[in-house]
């Protein structure tokens, strides 16, 4: 094995030898890390090219970090630019379900935990206000397949779509400068998820249960006093 | 987009940036990506990652601006001149600093040789990912790399430094 990569050096590589780069980066399947690992526990000029390419790997690190970050021009610049973006019409040619999935992929983890514990939550309501109404119906043990004269008793049971659960939603705009770190601790605070992508802007974030006209101004009030958020309103 | 700008245009603008070298164009591209992004979302099928997707779209406006930009060649002998001309490597060298003379070399590879030892190492891309972003065949990924990396030793013995590699 040592006289073959001495050999590759002059020549063409071989397949170990191009693959330690990755290595170091951590970016090999399973199969190639665990080739990698046996060449290099047996042999030491592989070994030191690999301790080369460490020292590369930190450097080349080292040297991106030092390139810092892009001033908040080039971002006034793109959302200004968004924002004189004619609407767009939504495209029939993208089907529902790859919609949903880019939606939910933009979603950050903790928001998608959220929306499904809020999922589960109205779900466990909706089931529990189906098993009061057909308790509440239930006068005998049993029930016979018959025509009832009294058509007002036999109205037909429709799902209640949850009008008097609807949990509350309002718009929120974020401050240029806020990170996905602070938007994540705020919709943790809130217990909120964002339920639309940002229209001009706004995020549409719900929050865990519905509350009343008061309840909703105090929520408004509190949110526009936080630091990352730039306006807060309800949802029209 | 505010949350996918923010958890990912630093990464997009150091990327341009070594490639471009010029921090003005280097933010221009990123306002050029997201709008990119933006205008067409419902076309990414999420088979890759963001990054990758991002990335590849950013290494495409670079180099599109950097054609457009006549001044600036491709070649390796343009890019190893607009570095050598201050600070070179043989310079800091004999400061006996290798890590800052390996900094140097990094950045007089060829834009070619930049963007792969970027994306491999800064960007953490597998050989499927870099292949896909640079639109070349896997195993090229891996020997292009490998001449990267030779082509950095050589910068760097000019400058006086052995690694004992190659």
């Amino acid at each position: 094995m040592m006289a073959a990569s001495k050999k590759m050096l002059d020549h063409e590589p071989s397949e170990v030898e191009t693959l330690l780069p990755f290595h170091a980066a951590g970016t090999l399947n399973a199969r190639d890390a665990r080739r990698v690992e046996e060449a290099l526990a047996g042999d030491p000029e592989l070994a030191r090219q690999y301790a080369v390419i460490r020292e590369e790997y930190a450097e080349t690190i080292s040297l991106n970090e030092s390139l810092g970050a892009p001033s908040v021009r080039a971002m006034q610049k793109l959302f200004a630019a968004i924002d004189a973006e004619p609407a767009r019409e939504p495209s029939r040619s993208i089907g529902l379900s790859a919609r949903l999935s880019g939606f939910f992929a933009s979603l950050s983890p903790r928001t998608l935990a959220w929306s499904a514990s809020l999922g589960a939550v109205l779900l466990l309501l909706q089931a529990g206000v189906i098993g009061a109404v057909l308790m509440k119906n239930q006068t005998a043990s049993f029930q016979t397949a018959s025509l009832s004269l009294n058509e007002k008793s036999a109205a037909p049971l429709t799902r209640d779509l949850g009008s008097s659960i609807t949990p509350t939603r309002a718009l929120v705009r974020f401050t240029p400068d806020a990170r996905i770190a602070d938007i994540t601790a705020l919709l943790d605070n809130y217990q909120a998820s964002i339920v639309d992508g940002a229209k001009g802007g706004m995020f549409s974030l719900q929050f865990g249960k519905a509350m009343s006209k008061d309840e909703v101004a105090g929520l408004l009030a509190r949110l526009q006093r936080e630091k990352i958020v730039s306006l807060a309103v309800a949802t029209p | 987009m505010q949350v996918l700008y923010g958890r990912h245009h630093v990464r997009v603008f150091r990327f341009g940036l070594r490639l471009v070298r010029d921090e003005q164009i280097a933010e221009d591209l990123i306002s050029e990506v997201f709008l990119d992004v933006w205008r067409q979302a419902g076309k990414f099928e999420g088979r890759s990652a963001v990054t990758t997707w991002l990335l590849a779209i950013t290494r495409f406006k670079a180099l599109s601006a950097l054609r457009r930009r006549k001044d600036v060649g491709l070649d390796d002998e343009t890019a190893n001149a607009i570095e050598d001309t201050s600070d070179d490597p043989e310079v800091v060298a004999q400061k006996k600093d290798t890590g800052e003379a390996l900094r140097k070399c990094l950045t007089a590879l060829s834009p070619e040789h930049r963007e792969i030892v970027d994306l491999v190492y800064y960007h953490e891309k597998s050989v499927e990912e870099v292949a896909e972003i640079v639109g070349i065949p896997e195993n090229t990924v891996k020997t292009r790399l490998f001449y990267a990396r030779k082509k950095l030793a050589e910068l760097l013995k000019a400058a006086g430094i052995e690694r004992g590699w190659p």
